[in-house]
């Protein structure tokens, strides 16, 4: 009976991973073949899609040869994507990590308004800012800037939330210490807290620089020259059962994604604690 | 900075806390100090009274510009006919025209699609998750890391992908699939069940593993004795499940359902990425898309913003849902 009880025990550990194995494949499977396809002639790949199988001698790397060397939107993409997404990142996380300072550490009238009011911004959804957003970059003849596509991501209320729940854990005997030090209240938090708030920072710049890496509606709507797109927007242009860019295409989709999988490989923990941010309590 | 702030600690320390309080009054005597002279205004600012003030500051005025005006804005042009130079007040016109078939196309493709990424993406991560915090699986880094790429790549790079596997001909991905099990190809962008289809599962790959991640750290807090005093009681692995892990996953289910569902209700770059700006028939058609394609494409901001408006409602309803369910509102009672 024991006997028997461990064999199904095994049987079932067996199971279980297997099928934990089809899963994660099944799961890497379009990033994988994504990989495979880059090297594939983009002729092929615009006739046939994605296929399952694949002539191993027709390989090449062509598509890179070509985006490297001719591909100059491309790039201009590329460098779009990351002045914007750095601007994103210190600015907003600039602005709401002061903030969540701020509610976790001091005593002020308004406190608990203030607190409020971020969990209320959370709850409106971007969508419905969006035409009156895009009615002000009009009027202040802001559209097809970089600042009209980084000013509605700098207010953040997500990273509010989780940079007050990281500074309700500093130890605030540090904040006294440093008064009587002669610290200023700025010099505290810019110079003590801050690097003690270093974890949350990354956590908070992984999740702000992805949304606005990967940011696609709000830049589809104010940006208007290819010259200006961002990666997503430009690449969603060769998208088109007409045009002949599947090299730039699909070669330029792996280099959008790969150094973030490096990224991913070196700071996981930051990674998931950016997109489980939501999952703090309050 | 060291050994002087260390003396003054030294002689600080053994003095109660007022006259350390006193003591940081008189900060000017002190060399180490940072308010030199009697600069009144700098004291100001530095108080801890008006600091905080000022490092709310920027959010407060970015707030201000970049959500509140809009926000408010967006509702007073529902209530308006926009057109280059001519803004009229036309009262509940936008709200009237709003039931036409193509939003009632829209909100229906929507709920769909909510009702089945919740489905999907509230059941089967429980599922995965409880068991990978068990013992009965091995590589559990390995397997939590593969299942959260998927969300780390674009909308837009994952859906070209998906729509190159999901080709219309023989020879893509998803129907040489099929060819092999005997089945016919399929038109899959633009079948209404297969557009459905497409939408749905490139949803729940990317959100998976988030999802997974989010029951994982829920299940940490499960108290292991509540475990062995159900051995003990001779519980089966299924009692278990039901009994002790599911009432102590409720808060963290609730809070994915409801992510779950306002992300639902906010899809547009799915739809996109498949259709770009239309889909035959409007099988792809969200909400957000109406709202894109009637705000922005046509110009029509007044009946777009009504759009928006009636879509915050939605959201609105849902999150007060769920700080009900999670009794936010016993909590601030007590």
């Amino acid at each position: 009976m024991k006997n028997n009880n461990k064999r199904n025990n095994r049987m079932l550990k067996w199971i279980v991973n297997i099928s934990f194995f089809v899963i994660s494949f099944i799961a890497l499977f379009p990033i994988i073949s994504l990989l495979i396809s880059s090297f594939r002639p983009s002729s092929i790949l615009m006739r046939d899609g994605i296929s399952l199988t694949f002539d191993l001698n027709t390989l090449n790397i062509n598509n890179y040869q070509f985006i490297f060397t001719q591909a100059a939107d491309y790039w201009q993409w590329y460098g779009n994507s990351l002045v914007i997404s750095a601007v994103t990142i210190v600015l907003s996380l600039f602005f709401s990590s002061m903030v969540g300072y701020a509610l976790a550490v001091y005593d002020f009238k308004g406190r608990n308004f203030f607190f409020i009011l971020v969990l209320f911004i959370l709850m409106v959804p971007f969508e419905i800012l969006m035409l009156p957003l895009y009615q002000l970059m009009i009027s202040t003849k802001l559209i097809n800037t970089y600042t009209a596509v980084i000013l509605p991501m700098v207010v953040a209320p997500i990273a509010v939330f989780f940079f007050r729940q990281y500074a309700l854990g500093l130890p605030k005997e540090l904040m006294d210490s440093a008064r009587i030090d002669g610290a200023t209240e700025y010099g505290i938090f810019f110079r003590i807290m801050m690097p003690l708030m270093l974890p949350s920072f990354a956590a908070m710049g992984i999740l702000q620089g992805l949304g606005s890496w990967n940011n696609f509606l709000w830049p589809l709507i104010v940006l208007r020259s290819n010259d200006m797109f961002t990666l997503p927007l430009g690449l969603a242009t060769l998208l088109t059962p007409y045009g002949n860019n599947y090299d730039i295409l699909i070669a330029g989709s792996v280099m959008t994604v790969v150094p973030i999988l490096i990224l991913f490989i070196f700071f996981q923990r930051y990674f998931v604690e950016g997109l489980t941010v939501g999952g703090v309590k309050g | 900075m060291s050994p002087s702030s260390a003396n003054a600690k030294k002689t600080i320390e053994p003095v109660n806390g007022s006259d350390n309080f006193k003591l940081r009054k008189r900060g000017p005597e002190r060399p180490n100090s940072a308010q030199k002279g009697p600069n009144k205004f700098f004291k100001f600012l530095n108080s801890k009274k008006v600091a905080p003030y000022i490092f709310v500051a920027p959010f407060l005025i970015s707030f201000l510009i970049l959500s509140l005006y809009p926000a408010i804005q967006a509702i007073i042009m529902s209530f308006q006919s926009i057109l280059p130079g001519q803004v009229t007040f036309i009262g509940l016109e936008n709200y009237a025209r709003i039931p036409n078939p193509t939003f009632y196309r829209a909100l229906f493709n929507t709920t769909v699609y909510v009702v089945m990424t919740v489905a999907i993406l509230v059941a089967v991560p429980i599922l995965l998750s409880a068991f990978l915090n068990s013992s009965l699986v091995k590589f559990k880094t390995f397997f939590r890391a593969s299942l959260f790429v998927p969300a780390l790549a674009s909308i837009i790079v994952s859906g070209m992908v998906f729509r190159l596997m999901f080709g219309e001909t023989d020879t893509a991905a998803a129907n040489q699939f099929l060819g092999w099990l005997g089945i016919g190809s399929v038109d899959w962008r633009y079948e209404s069940w297969s557009a459905m289809f497409l939408l749905v599962l490139l949803t729940s790959w990317r959100w998976m593993g988030v999802n997974i991640l989010y029951f994982l750290a829920a299940l940490q807090n499960v108290p292991k004795e509540l475990y062995e005093a159900a051995d003990i009681d001779g519980a089966t692995a299924v009692q278990k499940f039901r009994f002790v892990t599911l009432p102590f996953l409720k808060p963290v289910t609730i809070f994915v359902t409801t992510i779950t569902i306002i992300n639902g209700f906010r899809m547009f770059e799915e739809s996109f990425v498949f259709w770009e700006a239309g889909s035959p028939g409007n099988i792809g058609l969200t909400i957000v898309g109406y709202l894109y394609q009637q705000g922005i494409q046509q110009n029509n901001m007044g009946f777009g913003a009504a759009i928006g408006v009636i879509l915050m409602l939605i959201i609105f309803v849902i999150s007060f849902i769920q700080l009900i369910l999670t009794g936010a509102f016993k909590k601030g009672d007590e």
